[in-house]
């Protein structure tokens, strides 16, 4: 098969889609890159002029910029450990054989289905409202003062909303992990006196660690992009309780119509995702080969 | 010490009764054997013996004390597995001290025992390897030592020789031998290769449907099958199974002749057929042959330099002495 002919016939075959791909990658980086380096204002176009690395500067000199970055990292932190744990939680208990299986895997699966904007609202208006939401009617039941989760908790409640989304497509490719797990290395276990703990730790784990690594990676790619649930529910705020790097470059572009600025946090935003690759990568890249 | 003993155990899952009540009795440092076709309920039978499946009735005695209820870790006995069940991202060193760290074994305890086991089981240079870059009888190697560190009362073998190719089962099923005269612990071994049965057993137990056909020592089941089933099963190839007018002239419905129990000859002989097929291994010749009216065809064995080839006219002759008889419900006729 791998003639040298079919080898150049590969190469051209699969270049318009490798060439196709490039110029859909380069193009806007190359613009954002360039755009970087200008004094570009939308409330004054005509006044463009190259800025140096002015743009960067004064990214890196917003107060706004290092909570952002820290608020990016709590968020895709706090939203990979519940996601991890509490799929790997759900995962083991719809492994079990249960009455009406096929109709709780569903269930347990819908909130993927449900898009950002319409989760984050939901949660807003029906869950975390303070005066009409379930949290405070539950509240209220028990007798205490409701709580004003955006107010009092903005980062927490989206980590919550983010967690919620998210949690099914865990749970699945857990799922999908544990049910590979061979049945006589389980009873092997049980007759070397493993108990149950022992097994989950010394078996359960290690076979799904591949599983929790792409978990981790594919969630930590869409994570530090997160934005519609921020617009919809605390606007970043209060103050800057809840903006992340992704809500921070919309606000320089949409609110202050700064496209220098906003490209330069972009490019910020893009250095600072491959460091978490990176980071990532050396962390738990190594379950993957 | 070793004893198990099974009163009337019975095994239904659902409605489906897999073993009517069944009574058995294993003594100590026996190598007992499981053999039958596949589905014949021999797996099971070792796993509820294991404690990995519940009875639906009856008693699983180890030693004289009521097992039947103890979870599998407390019954002292280690099973090997068909597909060996090695735990992957361990090294063959960490699987083979997994029950060992599990019963919290002392640490030079575990190094010697591991020692004393590798050494035994050839595997001292392949410790730290993980069992991904074993070879598959380097595995089942890794399987028992892995039941051997427990110095359990009784092994269970799960057809653990059944995914090697054929050279590699002569040499295990000698190892497993081996292993058995020297530490004369009581091995049971389930599997469907009436050869792996013949060869290591001192007792074979015959299975069919869950219920047992026949049970006895290699020699007692190949000399004196009680039944037609365990007449068929027992011995490589098969026995010719003749019924009709044949059979009548012996005073039974079938007669049963062993393939090393007919003479063969080119001139003269009882029975007249045609040579089928024919194998010739070098050491034996195997004769199909047809056209006797007797069976579709009879087996016959010869000695190796016989002149007989496919096509040629053949006289068959019965040893008599050795000729089995058994009667309408299919049992022996002493």
């Amino acid at each position: 098969m791998a003639t040298r002919q079919t080898a150049s016939l590969a190469r051209l075959m699969r270049a318009p889609a490798i060439i196709l791909l490039l110029i859909w990658m380069i193009v806007p980086l190359g613009m954002t890159l360039y755009y970087s380096f200008l004094n570009y204002n939308l409330l004054n176009p005509a006044g463009t002029s190259w800025a140096g690395w002015f743009n960067y500067r004064y990214f890196y000199t917003d107060p706004a910029f290092f909570d952002a970055i820290r608020n990016t990292l709590v968020l895709v932190l706090g939203v990979l450990v519940i996601t991890v744990v509490g799929g790997i939680a759900i995962a083991l208990l719809i492994d079990k054989p249960i009455w009406g299986q096929g109709i709780v895997r569903i269930l347990i699966i819908s909130p993927f289905f449900v898009m950002p904007p319409v989760a984050a609202l939901i949660w807003k208006n029906m869950i975390m409202h303070p005066s009409y939401g379930v949290f405070a009617d539950i509240a209220k039941f028990f007798g205490a003062q409701p709580v004003d989760w955006f107010a009092q908790f903005p980062l927490t409640s989206i980590i919550i909303i983010v967690a919620w989304q998210w949690l099914p497509f865990a749970t699945l490719i857990l799922l999908t992990a544990l049910q590979s797990l061979d049945g006589e290395q389980m009873e092997a276990a049980e007759m070397d006196g493993a108990g149950a703990l022992s097994r989950f730790i010394h078996l359960t784990l290690p076979h799904m660690a591949r599983a929790i690594t792409v978990v981790i990676l594919i969630q930590t790619i869409f994570l530090l992009g997160i934005y519609a649930e921020i617009l919809v529910t605390t606007n970043g705020g209060p103050g800057n309780a809840s903006t992340n790097l992704t809500y921070l470059i919309y606000r320089a572009a949409r609110l202050n119509f700064d496209i220098g600025g906003a490209a330069a946090g972009g490019i910020i935003a893009v250095i600072l995702a491959n460091l978490v690759a990176i980071f990532l990568m050396r962390a738990v890249g190594k379950n993957l080969d | 010490m070793g004893r198990i003993t099974l009163e009337n155990v019975t095994k239904r899952f659902g409605d489906v009764e897999v073993i009517p009540p069944l009574n058995l009795d294993i003594n100590d440092g026996e190598f007992v054997v499981f053999v039958g076709p596949s589905g014949c309920g021999k797996s099971t039978l070792l796993r509820l013996i294991a404690g990995l499946e519940d009875t639906s009735g009856g008693r699983i005695l180890i030693d004289g004390q009521d097992a039947t209820a103890t979870p599998p870790a407390k019954r002292g006995l280690a099973m090997v597995f068909q597909s060996y069940a090695l735990y992957p991202h361990m090294s063959v060193r960490k699987n083979i001290a997994f029950p060992m760290r599990m019963a919290g074994v002392p640490q030079d305890e575990q190094d010697r025992r591991i020692e004393a086991a590798a050494k035994a089981l050839n595997l001292t240079n392949y410790l730290d390897r993980k069992p991904g870059q074993l070879s598959g009888g380097q595995r089942q190697r890794v399987a028992i030592g892995r039941a051997i560190v427990r110095e359990p009362s009784a092994f269970l073998f799960d057809e653990p020789l059944s995914n090697l190719d054929a050279a590699l089962r002569v040499g295990m099923r000698l190892e497993i031998s081996e292993l058995h005269n020297r530490l004369d612990t009581t091995m049971i071994y389930v599997t469907h290769d009436q050869v792996e049965a013949m060869t290591m057993a001192d007792k074979i137990v015959v299975l069919q449907a869950g219920r047992i056909e026949q049970v006895g020592s290699p020699m007692e089941l190949y000399r004196a099958p009680k039944n037609l089933f365990v007449a068929g099963f027992i011995g490589s190839p098969k026995m010719n199974l003749i019924e009709g007018p044949t059979a009548a002239e012996f005073g039974a419905t079938t007669i049963g002749v062993r393939p090393e129990h007919i003479a063969v000859s080119g001139t003269e002989g009882r029975w007249k057929g045609r040579i089928g097929v024919s194998e010739h291994l070098g050491s034996d010749t195997f004769f199909y042959v047809e056209d006797t009216g007797l069976a579709e065809t009879i087996t016959v064995r010869a000695g190796g330099n016989i002149d007989l080839h496919h096509g040629d006219t053949v006289w068959l002759t019965p040893d008599i002495a050795e000729m089995h008889r058994f009667d309408a419900r299919g049992d022996r006729i002493a």
